[in-house]
Parts: C-alpha cells; sequence; structure tokens
C-alpha cells in the first residue's frame, strides 16, 4: 500500500482554486480543519461556494471565531450551503445586505446528499421539508401513499476535512462529535485533503477501527501539536 | 393576575414526560434545560444531532473535552455505553423513528399541530439545521415555550404566519401556563399551572383551547408520579 503525499497547510489552500465547490467538515467548528482554512484564508482565494453543516460561530464580543467563520469574515465564499447560520451575525448581515447567497438545506438533508455523492446515487427521497419552503422547485415523489422530496446527490471540486489519527496511507480515525460531515465528504469530492493531529505507520491501525477507508484521501496534512 | 415568565417549570414538566429507555433529543436553549431537571428514577437516552448517543452532564472545569460538544457546540460529557456517529447516520436516527421524544424551541405553534421555528424572513434567520428531520422523524414532538412573546401575543396560535419548520407534526406544547395537546384542530389543555386558570388562559391565547374534562391544575411542583397526559 503507498503513502499519500503529506503536504503543509499552505500547499493544501494552494490547490483550492478561485470558483471551486468547496466541502468542509465540521460542526460550529468542532471537526473543522482549522490549520487549512487559515492558510486558505490568509491566501484570499474567493468566489468559492462552501458546503458545510454551518458557517461557524462569531462572537463578537469574546471574539471567538470558529470552523469557516474567519473565511466568511473576508468574504472568501460567493455562495454557501448550509444547514444553520444562527450562529454568525455576520453570514446573515452578508445574506441580507445581498453579499453572500444562502441556501439553506435541513441538516439531515445534506447529509444524505454528500453520501448520495459519493455512493454514486442520484439522490434521495426524504420526508423532511415537505409542505415547507424547502420543498419549492423540488419533485415530490408519492412512495407507500407517503410525500417524498427528490432531493439530488451533492458532490464538490475539494473536501477539506479534519480527523483524528491518519496512517500514511490516508486511512482515517476520527474523534468523538469532530466526525460529523467529515467522512461523508471523504467520499463525495474530486480532491480530499485530511488535516490530521497524528500520523501513524501503515498497519498500525486495526482494521475494525478505521472509519474512513484511504481510498479516498487525497493529501494529508500533518497539524502542528496544540490544538489550532 | 400578573403574567410572570418561568422557564423553570417547563423544563420540570417535559422531564417527566419520558419514560425509562426512551431516546430524546433536546434542541438547543430552553430545551436544554429539560436536561436538568431528569427524575431520578427514569433513565433515558439523551441523542445528539451532531453525532452522539448518550449525551452526559457538563463536564467539570478543566475537564472539558474540545472533540466532544452538545448541539450547541457547548461541552458535554458522554455517559458509559454512549457512542459516536457521522451525520448521515446520526440522521438516520432522526429520520428513521428512532427518536422518542424531540423538544424543541418556538416562534409559532399552531393548532394545526404546525410548527415554525427556523426564521423569520428579513430579520431573524438561523436557519432549520436539523430541526425539520427532528420534527418529520420523530414520535413524538414536544413544543416547549414561554407563552407569550415580548409583544404579549401568544406564542400559540390558530395559524402559522412564519415560515414552518414542518407541518402537522406537534404532538404537545408546554408553556409556562400549562401543557397542551394538539388534537382535531385545536389545542386541547390537560394541565394547567396554578395560579394560572384555564379561562385566564383562554381569553389570553389566540388560538382555539378545549379544556379537557380531567384537567388538573398543579402547583409549581408537579406531582412525581409518571402519570403520562
Amino acid at each position: 500500500m503507498s503513502a499519500k503525499p503529506i503536504i503543509s497547510a499552505q500547499a493544501a489552500a494552494d490547490r483550492v482554486d478561485s470558483g471551486n465547490m468547496v466541502m468542509v467538515g465540521g460542526f460550529l467548528g468542532v471537526g473543522s480543519p482549522d490549520q487549512v482554512l487559515r492558510a486558505l484564508k490568509a491566501r484570499g482565494t474567493s468566489g468559492l461556494t462552501l458546503v458545510c453543516n454551518d458557517t461557524g460561530i462569531h462572537d463578537a464580543k469574546s471574539g471567538r471565531c470558529t470552523g469557516v467563520a474567519p473565511l466568511i469574515e473576508s468574504k472568501a465564499f460567493s455562495k454557501v450551503m448550509v444547514s444553520h447560520i444562527g450562529t454568525n451575525p455576520e453570514t446573515q448581515r452578508q445574506m441580507n445586505a445581498g453579499e453572500t447567497e444562502v441556501e439553506l438545506i435541513p441538516q439531515g438533508t445534506l447529509a444524505e446528499r454528500v453520501r448520495a455523492a459519493g455512493a454514486g446515487l442520484g439522490g434521495v427521497l426524504t420526508p423532511t421539508g415537505v409542505g415547507t419552503e424547502v420543498a419549492r422547485g423540488k419533485q415530490v415523489i408519492q412512495v407507500a401513499g407517503r410525500d417524498f422530496l427528490l432531493e439530488t446527490a451533492l458532490g464538490a471540486d475539494i473536501a477539506l476535512i479534519k480527523a483524528r489519527t491518519a496512517d500514511r496511507a490516508g486511512n482515517l480515525v476520527f474523534c468523538g462529535t469532530a466526525r460529523n460531515f467529515n467522512p461523508l465528504m471523504a467520499t463525495a469530492a474530486q480532491t480530499v485533503i485530511a488535516e490530521v493531529e497524528e500520523l501513524v505507520e501503515i498497519g498500525d491501525l486495526d482494521p475494525d477501527a478505521i472509519h474512513t477507508p484511504s481510498i479516498y484521501v487525497d493529501f494529508l496534512v500533518l497539524a502542528d501539536q496544540g490544538r489550532g | 393576575m400578573e403574567y410572570v415568565p418561568n422557564k423553570d417549570i417547563i423544563a420540570k414538566r417535559i422531564a417527566r414526560m419520558f419514560h425509562t429507555g426512551d431516546v430524546v433529543n433536546l434542541g438547543i436553549g430552553l430545551p436544554t434545560l429539560v436536561g436538568n431537571h431528569l427524575p431520578e428514577d427514569v433513565s433515558i437516552l439523551l441523542q445528539s444531532e451532531n453525532g452522539m448517543v448518550g449525551l452526559g452532564p457538563s463536564p467539570e472545569r478543566g475537564a472539558e473535552h474540545p472533540d466532544i460538544v452538545n448541539a450547541g457546540g457547548m461541552p458535554v460529557t458522554v455517559v458509559p455505553g454512549g457512542c459516536f456517529l457521522d451525520s448521515a447516520s446520526s440522521f438516520g436516527i432522526v429520520r428513521g423513528g428512532h427518536v422518542d421524544y424531540t423538544v424543541l424551541g418556538v416562534l409559532e405553534v399552531d393548532q394545526e399541530g404546525n410548527l415554525a421555528n427556523y426564521m423569520v424572513p428579513g430579520k431573524l434567520v438561523p436557519g432549520m439545521g436539523g430541526a425539520m428531520d427532528l420534527v418529520c422523524g420523530a414520535r413524538k414532538v414536544i413544543a416547549a415555550t414561554l407563552h407569550f412573546e415580548p409583544s404579549g401575543a401568544s406564542r400559540m396560535k390558530r395559524r402559522c404566519s412564519l415560515p414552518l419548520t414542518a407541518a402537522g407534526e406537534v404532538d404537545f406544547v408546554v408553556t409556562d401556563l400549562g401543557l397542551f395537546e394538539v388534537k382535531q384542530g385545536h389545542f386541547l389543555l390537560r394541565e394547567c399551572f396554578a395560579p394560572y386558570t384555564p379561562e385566564w388562559i383562554q381569553e389570553r391565547t389566540q388560538a382555539d383551547i378545549a379544556v379537557a374534562d380531567d384537567c388538573r391544575t398543579f402547583a409549581y411542583q408537579p406531582p412525581l408520579s409518571q402519570e403520562q397526559p
């Protein structure tokens, strides 16, 4: 089994092109690849479409700025496709001012659309959103007398994900609630860059303990010691 | 009689609706307070949409694990026997009918069981997060809210005017005035919290409220027995 290239956060950021659709793992910033995101902000790439659970936490009072919130601040995204923006007032301000397009997707639907893309499915049928704004413009399909929305697969150019541990082959193990969207996004993008806290040798990971197979991962970024 | 908001009684009453073995999801905001009032003799499993079954109490100061948080991003612990999942699996639990009760906050809830709790167009747009999936998928939906908005209007309506989180899915509404069931196009008052009376509630709520024949009035501390409404 061959090893995946280990690159710097800056080199990872260089691989994101303006106009790309970018998936970022994490839930309110927990499980987000913070060092790669920091490098991406520093690079100033813009015109991106974000696919993420949320746009992070941005608390002006405390200065807390998690997940993709720093990139929202620097206007890296022309569009965000997320389930929640309530913890980032800047996103809401940009949306109301017409500066950034916001598409709200129910969290379970977002998870399934990403999973479907990675799994070669055209989409899924879900009851979530039937009878709400979410159903607008979508096909409603009846199965056994129950209404479902047809939600299509959602893939991306690049996935920036975060894992606790990788082996050199690119097998990944996640930690706690930092797992969330990361394993799904790992399957659903052309290029997958995984920022990891710990790197072990091929063969060190118990095959039963691996969450994401190495085949999905293209590049590894080893985070500096000391979180964030 | 003057209205005095009381979040505590809402949390306390909802906490007594569960049975041992129930899988429960508590939304962010007021619903999380329910976790503080769970009776000692009832053992439930808290599920968190961000990928955990077996949400435990807050960790001790200094013992927070940065990768173990609840759906509001606050540090939590995991109980013995708990586990972590990815987001697709997590919402499989939610959407697949494996959550017995979901407790959510409210902007508006109406007598047809419609819930609006994710946006006020042009003003407040937090987004739906997992709320739509939860309301669709959970076996029973409990809407938890102070009875009145700051304006003095009731949160319980005849018909929601805000964008809906889901249509016709709410089973119970628990406010600081009483416990209501949603039944056949109207609210049914099952329990009234003293000092308020059913009539006082009906007069001030902009919705149709019927009073159950066996409607009981409780003082601030409902009885400990797990009587189901």
